[in-house]
């Protein structure tokens, strides 16, 4: 399958209560690649994760959104969700009472009818979960627990990487998953986000440090400051973030 | 205008009559017992919301109404597939309609292992029975300090008398049924003063459920008091499940004692009723015993529901776990005081109060009132309450899972519900009440 434009972001301005944070992103994801974007704390990282899933508080002053080729802004957050997008929250939501095994059967049966595919029954849906559980490390007793209630700060994040596991989206977008994890569950998120890397898909890995990178191996590094993109690259491009730390980027951008 | 006096001078009057009758042939600590409870009643007369614990609880319909005893012989039983249809338990029951026993729709009262589920009125004719319903019923529920709880006491006729002897395990929950017809009496609609006593001896285990259901839409008042006694190393639950009629008046009172090393785990469903308090009063009495007071109402229209539960750590080492999750749609108002008392002495107590309110509607209304009265030094104790709408969050997230707006919202709802009925250690029961809750709720 030849590369194809999954995600292009035009001059994207978005605010929250007025303020505004995203002052003109321009981003293009195609098929097939996993991009980086990485940028100091306040840059706009997770706002432009958040518009893209369709957080409610953010208002869209100005700019586009293109997905598969049509008006991204336009769809309602579940319609995105239906359409392929996905969003691991950097601060994943509890949800008392409500099992992650419904959580998840009610998720993957709005998308397959969504999809014109037939929805599964629980004994069904189980068997699919297996394989997806040994992939993130975890056994069942993950699936009658509510929804992240009392999951520590590590449990949330796999828990969302099994969602991205299970509802396997075209385009993936991952907020900090990476923040706060120890090496181990830092390993497990990394290996499945590789192991659904396939020609037709995309990642977006935002993240404020460069060890998630040493295990993904992103093909364009991106540097949002201000609510901007200001400098692309390659892989190397995190390495010298990495060495250099944010404030060299700064200046190029006044002066250039 | 009717005045104070008038409203318990008829209730009084009521009683002289039915000491003279259907009552007299109780054993005369019965009798002494009734009489010392209608003075009592009409030295209290009806609470008022100027009282501290009906601030938010009107009684002014009940007061200003004209309630009866149901006439005896009553009229035709309900069919058993209306019993059924209201049932939630799956073994075992005793049925009252309109507050009096009703044997052809019971099972019988001898169960294995020597467990009477019986009525009251038929233990108190025997010996054994008598005894042990005069060791407890004289001494568990406060009705000296309750106008309810002592009009019951007064009318103390009939109600439901569960007996798990020591060591003994009831196999399958035992269901105490208390129907109402809602049909009127010649005078005025029907009250009934449904009186229970279960006790689980020392090192026995069982389930009890406890259903209150309307057979019609019609106006009657309930005013309900159960004692549960739970023996030392003893381990009982209490399923009360409360979906009187739209238009009828419930009163509950539902008194627990523990002794040491006991676990007593209570469940309320609170569907019914257009005006429904439950007091609840919990007494750890002995050491290590652990409490587990778990409920739920569900609210629409004007209903008003208004649960009142006292906490009592009188020894040390015990625990008690309260959740108590409120669901309140249209106009309806939820009442949850929480009061838990720690004693001198009573150290090393481990307590903890949540209640959750959900509110559907901007007319929907919560209080929710935490009391904490903490005597020893050594003790763990914590609460929150919360009263909102849905919260925007969760529904982003799980939109943004593809869930629809309606479905994120009726999940969301649901969890309230779900989270108390997760805590029900009996399957079959558990299952019932779940489908009873997605029902109410709809869609879920």
């Amino acid at each position: 399958m030849s590369k194809h434009p999954l995600l292009q972001v035009k001059n994207l301005h978005a605010s929250v209560e007025g303020r505004e944070i995203l002052t003109g992103v321009d981003l293009t994801v195609n098929t097939g690649e996993v991009h980086a974007i990485m940028g100091p704390n306040g840059s706009g990282k997770s706002t432009l994760a958040q518009v893209l899933a369709g957080h409610p508080a953010y208002a869209v002053t100005a700019g586009q959104v293109l997905y598969e080729g049509n008006d991204l802004l336009a769809m309602a957050p579940e319609v995105r969700a239906r359409e392929g997008v996905f969003l691991a929250f950097q601060y994943p939501v509890a949800i008392r009472g409500i099992t992650n095994a419904y959580f998840l059967r009610s998720a993957v049966n709005a998308i397959r009818k969504h999809r014109g595919a037939e929805e599964l029954g629980p004994v069904e849906f189980m068997d699919a979960l297996e394989e997806k559980l040994k992939v993130i490390g975890w056994d069942s007793s993950y699936l009658t627990r509510p929804v992240n209630e009392g999951f520590s700060g590590g449990e949330k994040k796999r828990n969302e990487i099994l969602q991205l596991a299970v509802l396997d989206p075209k385009l993936a977008i991952l907020d900090e998953t990476d923040s706060g994890l120890d090496i181990d569950a830092l390993k497990t998120v990394a290996k499945t986000v590789d192991k659904l890397r396939r020609p037709d898909n995309a990642t977006v890995l935002v993240t404020h440090y460069y060890r998630i990178l040493t295990h993904i191996e992103p093909d364009v590094v991106h540097v949002l400051a201000g609510g901007k993109i200001v400098k692309s690259g390659g892989k190397e491009l995190a390495l010298e973030l990495e060495e250099k730390g944010y404030d060299w980027l700064r200046e190029e951008a006044v002066v250039t | 205008m009717t005045a104070v006096a008038d409203r318990t001078e008829r209730y009084v009057a009521d009683f002289e009559a039915f000491a003279r009758n259907g009552a007299s042939g109780a054993p005369e600590w019965l009798r002494e017992l009734r009489r010392g409870a209608i003075a009592r009643f009409a030295e209290l007369g009806f609470p008022t919301t100027k009282q501290e614990e009906w601030r938010f609880t009107s009684v002014a319909p009940i007061a200003e109404q004209r309630f009866m005893l149901s006439p005896v012989p009553r009229s035709l039983l309900p069919a058993p597939s209306d019993v059924e249809r209201l049932c939630v338990g799956v073994g075992p029951r005793v049925v009252f309609v309109d507050g009096r026993h009703a044997p052809s729709l019971s099972t019988p009262a001898d169960l294995a292992g020597g467990v009477r589920a019986a009525s009251l009125a038929a233990a108190l004719r025997t010996n054994a029975g008598s005894e042990l319903a005069r060791a407890h019923l004289t001494r568990h529920a406060r009705w000296r300090e309750s106008a309810f709880a002592a009009l019951n006491t007064a009318f103390l006729a009939d109600g439901a008398f569960v007996h798990v002897p020591a060591n003994t395990t009831l196999e399958w929950p035992l269901e105490v049924v208390f129907l109402s017809t809602g049909r009127a009496g010649s005078d005025g609609p029907i009250v009934s003063h449904p009186r229970s006593l279960i006790v689980v001896e020392r090192g026995a285990r069982a389930a009890v459920v406890e259903t209150y259901a309307a057979l019609s839409d019609g106006v009657y008042w309930s005013n309900a008091v159960t004692e549960v006694v739970v023996g030392e190393g003893a381990s009982a639950e209490l399923y009360r499940v409360q979906q009187e009629g739209p238009h009828s008046f419930q009163v509950g009172t539902t008194h627990s004692r523990q002794e040491r090393d006991s676990y007593f785990g209570l469940h309320v469903v609170t569907l019914g009723a257009a005006l429904a308090r439950h007091d609840i009063n919990a007494l750890l009495d002995g050491p290590g015993a652990e409490l587990i007071l778990n409920g739920l109402y569900l609210l629409g229209g004007a209903q008003h529901a208004d649960h009142h539960t006292v906490i009592d750590h009188a020894q040390p080492h015990c625990a008690s776990h309260e959740f108590f999750n409120g669901v309140l749609a249209e106009r309806a108002h939820g009442v949850f005081n929480g009061r838990i008392i720690v004693r001198p002495g009573a150290q090393r107590t481990d307590s903890k109060q949540t209640n959750n309110n959900l509110l559907l509607s901007t007319e929907a209304r919560a209080d929710s009132q935490p009391q904490l009265e903490i005597y020893a030094d050594d003790v763990k104790c914590t609460h929150g309450s919360t009263v909102g709408p849905i919260d925007q969050m969760q529904l982003y997230y799980l939109r943004s899972r593809g869930l629809s707006p309606e479905a994120a919202r009726s999940i969301l709802t649901y969890g309230f519900g779900a989270e108390i009925l997760g805590r029900m250690r009996h399957p079959e029961v558990r299952e019932r009440l779940d489908r009873l809750v997605r029902a109410r709720l709809g869609g879920a």
